[in-house]
């Protein structure tokens, strides 16, 4: 047994079972801070003994029960604080949870969810803390996907913590009259964290290594326990569609590839058909949410690849939809690159020409929209100037690469001119 | 894990309590309300106030009292009375909480109670 073996499989337990060991430690205590120290010390342990002891057979049972230990120890050190009845409570919960198996891990994930979607928790934190607690992500991540700065979304965390610690908020999936309310929270979590494993196009960054799957893991995981749920649905249909499509967004040689020029023979059938299938059962309802909107947006791409054309006029309609469901700077400059493709560059443009300054700054969608459009009208000193923008706001080597490309040609376009 | 209910009132409720004509329906609402979290058999303790006009704020300052009439805030919502509840959790205070008559005309805020302090002394 050498440190590397160890370290692998530690790090392979970090990223595949940290939310549910998480949720599995905080069930008993409601103190998310407190057991996530437990959890990073439970790692800490393992990587100092597991070298000289051994792997474990079940090492997420072996971290979980150090994690449990480490927490109720610094519990009964609580008791001279005089915090008596917690503690007092925890320890019975121990002892009638004794007999329980090493690997029985019921997933106490959706409860956690549920705790951090609760209307007692500040708005603006209930995602963020989702994407923290449950997969695991690091506050200056998650505050680079809300642009804010990551000394204000520490703080927004720690406060909802001390929340739901202090206020004893029930850790529990809510009834059935509450559930709606507190949904759209959770789906919109599973969403935000699907997309920071999709901007991640090359996996590079390990932080997010394995996230889309947790995502569809748990947008599967709330579909089976609110069937009847079309949004939840939409949702499922939604990363499937995209799924699908991953091996096609790059060249062998990693070079990014767009969605237009994508080979269609390089889509996964099987998600495919999953993903319609969610998506007609979740249509049935005739209740409908921004997620089936955006499933059905992905349906009429993957249609493409039956068809050999794409529906312009169905995109348009779909978009329209999307925008008064939930008018985003996503949705809206999407929007404006759909009636582009429809109706021409100067249309697309104008619609762009109308999105309020602020939002657009620096979001790298708009700007590389605007500079294809741009380079479509011929104007090419301004595309060349939002190209600029577009490629200053890639975090994403291949999409650089691919937007200097295109830089390149459109002022090659231009000298033809002179 | 127990709970304060902090119940807030409008003016035209304060000023209900004493009009003949609707005192009764304002009182009945109140008593309905408390007899129910009785017999839940939820209630630690509890207490109605008097109207804000009733109320005097003491300050030290620089060791030298201020005393001022009124409240210490001169808001809308005035503090009416108060309930300390025991629940199991934040969500059953907050259903009790929702139940009262104040949450449709004004607001009701919900506090958990601290644990007794360390070194306290009883008795």
């Amino acid at each position: 047994m050498n440190d590397g073996d160890a370290r692998r499989v530690a790090a392979t337990a970090a990223r595949t079972s940290y939310g549910r060991l998480l949720a599995m430690v905080a069930a008993r205590s409601r103190d998310i801070a407190a057991a996530e120290d437990a959890l990073a010390e439970a790692f800490r342990t393992a990587l100092e003994v597991w070298p000289e002891r051994g792997i474990p057979d079940k090492p997420d049972a072996w971290l979980l029960t150090a994690a449990r230990h480490r927490l109720s120890h610094a519990y009964r050190h609580d008791l001279t604080r005089g915090a008596a009845q917690p503690v007092l409570e925890l320890l019975a919960d121990e002892r009638q949870s004794r007999g329980e198996a090493a690997d029985d891990f019921p997933d106490e994930r959706l409860k956690l969810m549920f705790i951090c979607a609760h209307p007692a928790i500040d708005e603006a934190a209930r995602t963020p803390l989702m994407l923290q607690t449950i997969l695991g992500l690091d506050a200056a991540l998650i505050a680079s996907a809300f642009l804010i700065a990551p000394s204000a979304m520490g703080q927004r965390l720690s406060r909802a913590k001390a929340k739901i610690r202090d206020a004893g908020i029930a850790f529990a999936v809510p009834g059935r009259d509450e559930l709606p309310d507190r949904l759209s929270a959770v789906l919109f979590a599973v969403y935000a964290a699907y997309g920071a494993a999709w901007e991640d196009l090359n996996g590079a960054d390990p932080k997010r290594q394995g996230l889309a799957e947790e995502a569809i893991y748990l947008a599967r995981l709330l579909v089976s326990l609110m069937p009847e749920e079309p949004e939840a649905r939409g949702l499922l249909a939604l990363l499937l569609y995209c799924e699908a499509r991953v091996l096609a967004r790059r060249t062998p040689d990693g070079a990014f590839v767009p969605l237009a020029e994508q080979d269609a023979k390089l889509w996964s059938r099987a998600l495919i058909i999953e993903a319609e299938n969610h998506l007609t059962l979740a249509a049935r309802r005739g209740v409908f949410g921004r997620f089936q909107t955006e499933a059905a947006i992905q349906s009429v791409h993957v249609q493409r690849g039956v068809t050999g054309v794409a529906n312009h006029q169905a995109l348009m309609a779909l978009y329209d939809l999307l925008v008064s469901q939930e008018p985003s700077t996503g949705a809206l400059v999407s929007r404006a690159a759909a009636y582009a493709e429809a109706l021409g560059p100067e249309r697309g443009l104008a619609l762009l020409d109308e999105l309020r300054p602020e939002p657009i700054q620096t979001y790298q969608p708009y700007w590389a929209a605007r500079a294809h459009l741009l380079a479509e009208l011929g104007r090419s000193q301004q595309a060349a100037h939002a190209f600029d923008r577009a490629i200053a706001l890639t975090e994403d080597q291949a999409v650089r690469n691919f937007l200097l490309e295109k830089k390149r040609a459109c002022s090659g376009c231009d000298w033809s001119h002179v | 894990m127990q709970y304060m209910l902090i119940f807030k009132e409008m003016q035209a409720q304060f000023d209900e309590r004493n009009d003949p004509a609707k005192a009764g329906a304002y009182w009945g609402a109140w008593s309905t309300y408390i007899a129910a979290m009785n017999e839940a058999g939820v209630v630690v303790s509890g207490n109605g106030l008097q109207g804000p006009h009733t109320a005097t704020t003491v300050r030290v300052r620089d060791g030298k009292r201020h005393v001022e009439d009124g409240p210490f805030a001169d808001t809308k919502e005035q503090l009416g009375g108060y309930v300390i509840i025991e629940t199991p959790n934040l969500d059953t205070a907050l259903d009790w909480a929702a139940r009262s008559p104040s949450a449709v005309y004004a607001s009701v805020e919900v506090r958990p109670v601290m644990p007794p302090m360390s070194g306290a002394q009883t008795g």
